[in-house]
């Protein structure tokens, strides 16, 4: 698996399919991203379950914290990341205990470990690396194209009539990464300097 | 149609626009308001702390205004834009991210008059010093560099001199440098060169010129390449730290590879104001449909009243890097072999005063101060474009006493041609 691009074709089929997400990392501070990522996901139908020892007790817009993965009571579809790259490993060991498996693993904008990814693909499971669901969300969805970005998706179907002020269709034809090349490159060459 | 990547004229006419979600509307709807109202006080606290994306006020989003930053980001090849009122605005808005006071960025010498003014008097009175260098001696980039330079800028085909600059050669000296480059595009259009393809970590232009291409609307642009590392070393504040104007959000970390367009946008445009009226953004995205038919066709005119000039025993010499005889003439079939833009200068054996004189002759062409119109237009910049310089600058720009400048439209070149004939000969 090639993890310096992805197809939107594949990131829209994850996030289509995937039900119920842990956030590992998830913050109360409202102006952390952690935090707006889980209400973002949460308020798109998402099953989100924040994870964060130092919170248990406590909850995230009515959603209780738990301590890890292993305290959930149901199958988790995708666990999303929001910890370095040096505190991946143990988190994908943890992860592999699960049964089932998660079908999904998501580490955020800035984090990539190649090592933890070949373990956890290598038992069947997805992983995205250095991406955010929300922007790969409100990008496929065209949401995000309110703030000028490039979705890289175009469209001559009506979109939906917005609920709650947002266009939710990720069912566009995508372009695919083409256009991008040179930020994709650069991200590359970050990784491969670190 | 799985990830098949359209070619560029399909972007032209659709990037950013959808039908319109409420009214079918196929053309994109002027939303010409200057607000919008949020579905509840939890909704407009997460669109002002910058946790959701929409719209709150069209100084900041205007959702017509969005579909031609998202065209334009996808000509280029870029993350994401900002358009902003004017290219000159554009240009305070980029800079604005990246310099504080006794900051320098190292500019090309050989840029729009209108440029070299802003750069030499109203960015030395915000503390942000420019220091000059020759895009045709890429030395002099290396040895302008100092601690205190934050950024590089050139223009891809310079104005008005028509010359092609080295974009990937001084690409290189910014990356050594550890600064981004900026590259004004405003006289190739991404039709013609794609800087960021050649390493420009920005892109800016004045959409003014050939984008909206009717010389009816003002407006400037940014794009965002999505190449540069703001967060490498402790350069530029305003991407890397906390912003205490949101709560201590960090845009890097926060946006990623668009995260420059974003300040822009909620630190440059939200507080200093320079916002395209929508508008103007419907008028200059229904230019740009039309793109890459103009600038086929303004290179064609071009390049025939090129040779037709260089052939003319009243003409000195012409300055146009579609020519075999251009020193420019390699660098424009690298960098824009589908041709080397409509503006040109050249220069008559008669001086000063043969060129007043057809500037005054011309019958078909406007003498106006733009350029990038479907008119055919003329100017003596000397004068007027460039006339604040002085005479040594006004030649290392391309403005010499003897220089006049033409933009070249999409009429009938013959008409064209057959006008400067009888102008040269009156």
């Amino acid at each position: 698996m090639n993890h310096d691009h992805y197809n939107d074709t594949w990131i829209r089929e994850i996030l289509n399919t995937v039900k119920t997400v842990a956030m590992i990392g998830a913050s109360p501070q409202n102006v952390r991203p952690s935090y707006f990522v889980f209400k973002y996901l949460a308020e798109r139908g998402y099953d989100m379950i924040p994870i964060n020892p130092g919170q248990v007790g406590k909850s995230l817009i009515g959603k209780s914290f738990v301590a890890s993965l292993r305290e959930i009571d149901r199958p988790i579809d995708m666990i999303d990341i929001f910890r370095n790259a040096d505190h991946i490993m143990p988190i994908i060991d943890d992860a592999l205990t699960l049964n089932p498996l998660p079908k999904v693993i998501w580490m955020q904008l800035g984090v990539r470990n190649d090592e933890a990814a070949k373990k956890a693909e290598a038992a069947g499971i997805k992983v995205v690396m250095n991406r955010c669901p929300k922007i790969e969300y409100g990008r496929l969805s065209s949401e995000i194209s309110w703030m000028g970005v490039n979705s890289r998706t175009l469209s001559s179907k009506r979109a939906p009539i917005p609920t709650q002020g947002m266009r939710l269709s990720l069912n566009r034809a995508s372009v695919g990464g083409g256009g991008t090349d040179a930020a994709d490159r650069a991200a590359k060459n970050k990784n491969d300097a670190v | 149609m799985n990830d098949r990547i359209p070619g560029f004229a399909t972007l032209a006419v659709h990037a950013g626009a959808q039908p319109d979600p409420t009214t079918g509307a196929r053309a994109t709807p002027i939303y010409q308001t200057t607000s919008f109202v949020f579905n509840d006080s939890d909704h407009a606290a997460s669109l002002f702390g910058l946790q959701s994306f929409g719209n709150i006020y069209t100084r900041i989003t205007n959702p017509t205004t969005s579909v031609l930053e998202e065209r334009v980001a996808a000509l280029e090849g870029g993350t994401a834009a900002l358009a902003t009122a004017s290219g000159h605005a554009a240009q305070v808005v980029a800079f604005q991210q990246l310099l504080r006071p006794g900051d320098e960025f190292i500019a090309s010498r050989k840029l729009y008059g209108g440029s070299i003014n802003q750069f030499t008097h109203a960015f030395k009175s915000f503390g942000w010093n420019v220091v000059w260098a020759d895009s045709d001696d890429i030395a002099s980039f290396e040895r302008a560099v100092t601690p205190h330079t934050k950024a590089i800028f050139i223009e891809s085909i310079a104005n008005p001199g028509g010359s092609i600059t080295d974009i990937e050669a001084i690409s290189a000296v910014a990356r050594q440098a550890g600064v981004p480059l900026i590259v004004d595009n405003t006289l190739a259009t991404p039709y013609l060169i794609r800087p960021i393809d050649h390493g420009a970590d920005i892109v800016i232009h004045s959409l003014t010129k050939f984008l909206g291409g009717h010389g009816n609307s003002l407006g400037g642009i940014i794009v965002d390449a999505g190449t540069f590392d703001w967060s490498k070393d402790n350069k530029y504040p305003m991407l890397s730290e906390p912003r205490p104007e949101y709560h201590g959000i960090k845009l890097q970390e926060t946006f990623g590879n668009f995260a420059f367009a974003i300040a822009c946008r909620v630190l440059g445009l939200r507080d200093l104001g320079p916002a395209l009226s929508p508008f103007n953004a419907f008028m200059i995205m229904t230019g740009i449909e039309t793109l890459p038919l103009r600038m086929q066709r303004h290179c064609e005119n071009a390049k025939a009243v090129a040779e037709f000039l260089s052939a003319h025993p009243a003409v000195a010499a012409v300055n146009y890097a579609g020519l075999t005889s251009s020193p420019y003439y390699t660098l424009a079939r690298k960098y824009a072999p589908k041709g080397a833009g409509a503006v040109f200068t050249f220069s008559l054996k008669g001086g000063y005063e043969a060129g007043v004189s057809l500037v005054s002759n011309l019958k078909l062409f406007s003498h106006l101060a733009n350029v990038g119109d479907t008119r055919s237009l003329v100017i003596h910049p000397a004068s007027t474009t460039h006339s604040q310089l002085d005479d040594d600058a006004k030649t290392r720009s391309g403005a010499g006493p003897d220089v006049v400048r033409l933009s070249i439209g999409i009429e009938d070149k013959e008409d064209l041609i057959a006008d400067l004939e009888q102008a040269l000969s009156a």
